[in-house]
């Protein structure tokens, strides 16, 4: 459904109409689901006052009203046609961001923040950043142990611990 | 001359080693926040938040609201040297900061950006000062149906001042709004939007959202724009300080005038950003050297630092008095105040003198600190700009996520935060603005809580909304925001 062109970047393109369309649609989901829960739970005026759900029905309302209109002006509009909204180019250094980061948050589950803080940069400039392994390893080390220092020892707020620092005694 | 007393007092609170230490930290980590992309004054608040969970709310507010100066001083640095603004509010900076820059003028550019944001602060803080007791002497006559009129005003206005679709900007209000009205409802005990998991119990924490949004968001479309800091070098010392300071009084018309827009902006919240841009254009509308702007005039970089820095600045006047903060960072410093356990609104300024006027002290001081730190320190933080991106970007990474995790100590939160993070990235490509998400996001409790205050008052009845002359007015005024950029296309059409 997404239609691909030639952009002047090279490689494919997602033009700014899809996406207009796309998170209209999503905005316009997201409404309906606060509409339908508001229903759910009574929208309407009981004997002691309004319903739970009268103040976010009207919410979900004008939020879908909202959106019918930004997704009438996005398929009726000449100009988002031709814009790019991202090509393939410009999306991979956004995704060498994002998926690194996403493996970090999941990390996090795992092997706790420090671990997984340590894994992610050390990665990130290795690989992102091609750093030789001495600039990268004072960095990777050094600001998981100041965090550490920072949050369990001078202002003793516990952050997510792992295996490793169980290990460790911690 | 009550205030003039209650501020001496305020000064004799925020005088004491302890507070101007704070002082000075918030404002060297604000200039670093404001400096690096990715972190700005709202989700650098946030992320700090929750280590000022254990000090006195005194002191937090201290340390915080001179993050928020240092902030919006070090987002001119960034601007005027690297052509890339630190900060949304500094984007028009760039204009002329920049070029003067290119032309070997970098440290009169800067001294001008700093002074000019030291002044529209100042007059900010001397309005702040006289007229923030007014305004909650007067709102201590508010009831509810008057409290939601306010809110609907500061709601409507994002309509109506936005530069975006007027469409999008409700939209992402809506969603703000949704998004907290999830959890339990305090009144009525039900569960909303929870579909049955506890994990969503808590509701959706706008500290959460602010990180995400602003911060990973950000660190997404820098990446996308692929940044090289090619930068100009500056340094700045005494003898170009003094030639700028001789310079600057020619455009003190300039400079009132962007005061008098920041200030509007921010008690209203239109926040700096549209301040700036309006200010720019409005000094290039009537100065005489206006078809020159854009090629490194000095009156191109008072213009936007004087209003960025007063609409920050006053955007604390709106949350202290009536608890509507007028911008994004003011969002975060409010809910603060309810970490800290202190209500915001009118009562605050009978109720927690030493607190308001400890606050309102030491914003005088703060940027008296601040504009000694910046106009002192601008290689130390040009260097940290040539810092490559790949070891910065995940640092930053790393400092959101603790500071989402620190808010609830709740690892849900890391997911959230980088979930949020996407939709920043999406929602500022599409232009969809953030500001009136996060508002609503922190307001939505209130404002529905007045509501339905003001509907069993009235057993009902929109009719309460019009009922008296302020109430009314106020409402009529909202209701006109929400119309004017349809009214605006309608004039037009009619030409």
């Amino acid at each position: 459904m997404h239609p691909t062109n030639e952009a002047p970047g090279g490689g494919a393109s997602v033009s700014t109409r899809v996406m207009e369309i796309v998170v209209a649609v999503a905005f316009i989901a997201v409404g309906l689901v606060v509409v339908h829960d508001s229903v759910r739970i009574g929208f309407r005026w009981s004997e002691d006052g309004p319903q739970a759900g009268y103040f976010p029905f009207w919410v979900g309302v004008f939020m879908i009203a909202a959106s019918i209109a930004t997704l009438v002006h996005a398929i009726r509009s000449p100009t988002a046609r031709t814009t790019v909204f991202v090509t393939t180019q410009s999306l991979r250094p956004v995704l060498r961001m994002l998926l690194p980061t996403a493996a970090f948050v999941l990390g996090v589950y795992f092997l706790g923040l420090y671990t997984s803080a340590a894994l992610y940069l050390g990665a990130f400039m290795r690989v992102g950043g091609g750093f030789r392994w001495r600039t990268v390893a004072p960095m990777a080390l050094g600001v998981p142990v100041f965090l550490f220092l920072l949050f369990e020892r001078w202002f003793l707020i516990p952050l997510p611990k792992g295996p490793l620092e169980a290990l460790l005694g911690y | 001359m009550d205030e003039f007393g209650s501020l001496m007092h305020g000064f004799s609170v925020a005088l004491t080693w302890q507070n101007l230490a704070f002082m000075l930290v918030g404002i060297v980590l604000g200039v670093l926040i404001g400096v690096l992309p990715g972190l700005g004054g709202a989700n650098g608040v946030a992320i700090l938040l929750p280590l000022t969970f254990s000090m006195s709310p005194t002191s937090a507010i201290i340390m915080l609201s001179c993050i928020y100066w240092g902030a919006l001083f070090g987002g001119a640095i960034t601007s005027v040297l690297f052509n890339i603004p630190g900060e949304p509010w500094s984007v028009a900076t760039t204009f002329d900061g920049h070029p003067m820059a290119r032309q070997g003028r970098a440290g009169e550019a800067l001294t001008a950006a700093f002074t000019s944001s030291f002044f529209g602060a100042l007059i900010a803080v001397v309005v702040l000062t006289f007229l923030a007791p007014m305004v909650a002497d007067f709102a201590l006559r508010f009831g509810p149906p008057e409290f939601f009129a306010v809110q609907l005003l500061t709601f409507c206005s994002f309509v109506g001042l936005g530069r975006g679709s007027p469409a999008k900007t409700i939209a992402a209000m809506m969603l703000g709004f949704a998004l907290a009205a999830v959890g339990l409802d305090t009144v009525t005990g039900q569960l909303r939007l929870t579909f049955g998991t506890t994990e969503l119990l808590r509701g959706f924490d706008f500290l959460i959202a602010v990180i995400g949004l602003f911060g990973i968001g950000e660190i997404l479309l820098t990446m996308e724009e692929g940044l090289a800091f090619r930068g100009v070098a500056a340094r700045i010392d005494p003898s170009v300080v003094l030639r700028t300071w001789r310079e600057l009084p020619r455009y003190w018309l300039t400079a009132l005038r962007g005061t008098l827009i920041g200030c509007w902006m921010g008690i209203t919240p239109g926040g700096a950003t549209p301040a700036s841009f309006m200010s720019y254009g409005i000094a290039k509308r009537f100065s005489k050297r206006g078809a020159d702007f854009g090629s490194g005039q000095m009156e191109g970089v008072v213009a936007p630092e004087t209003a960025a820095h007063a609409a920050g600045t006053s955007a604390l006047l709106p949350m202290l008095t009536l608890g509507i903060p007028g911008s994004p960072t003011a969002a975060v410093l409010l809910g603060g105040l309810l970490i800290w356990g202190l209500q915001p609104g009118p009562l605050l300024f009978t109720e927690q003198k030493d607190f308001v006027w400890g606050l309102i002290a030491s914003m005088y001081l703060g940027n008296v600190v601040g504009l000694a730190v910046v106009l002192t320190t601008v290689p130390f933080w040009a260097a940290i700009l040539r810092v490559p991106f790949s070891i910065i970007a995940p640092v930053i990474v790393v400092i959101c996520a603790v500071g989402a995790y620190t808010v609830h100590n709740a690892l849900l939160d890391v997911a959230l935060m980088l979930v949020f993070g996407v939709l920043g990235y999406l929602f500022k490509k599409l232009d969809y603005p953030l500001a009136p998400l996060v508002l609503a996001l922190v307001l939505g409790d209130l404002a529905e809580s007045a509501f339905r205050q003001s509907m069993l008052l009235s057993q009902g009845s929109l009719s309460i909304f019009w009922s008296n002359g302020l109430v009314a007015s106020v409402c009529g005024l909202a209701l006109l925001m929400l119309a004017w950029p349809m009214l605006v296309r309608l004039v037009r059409r009619v030409r």
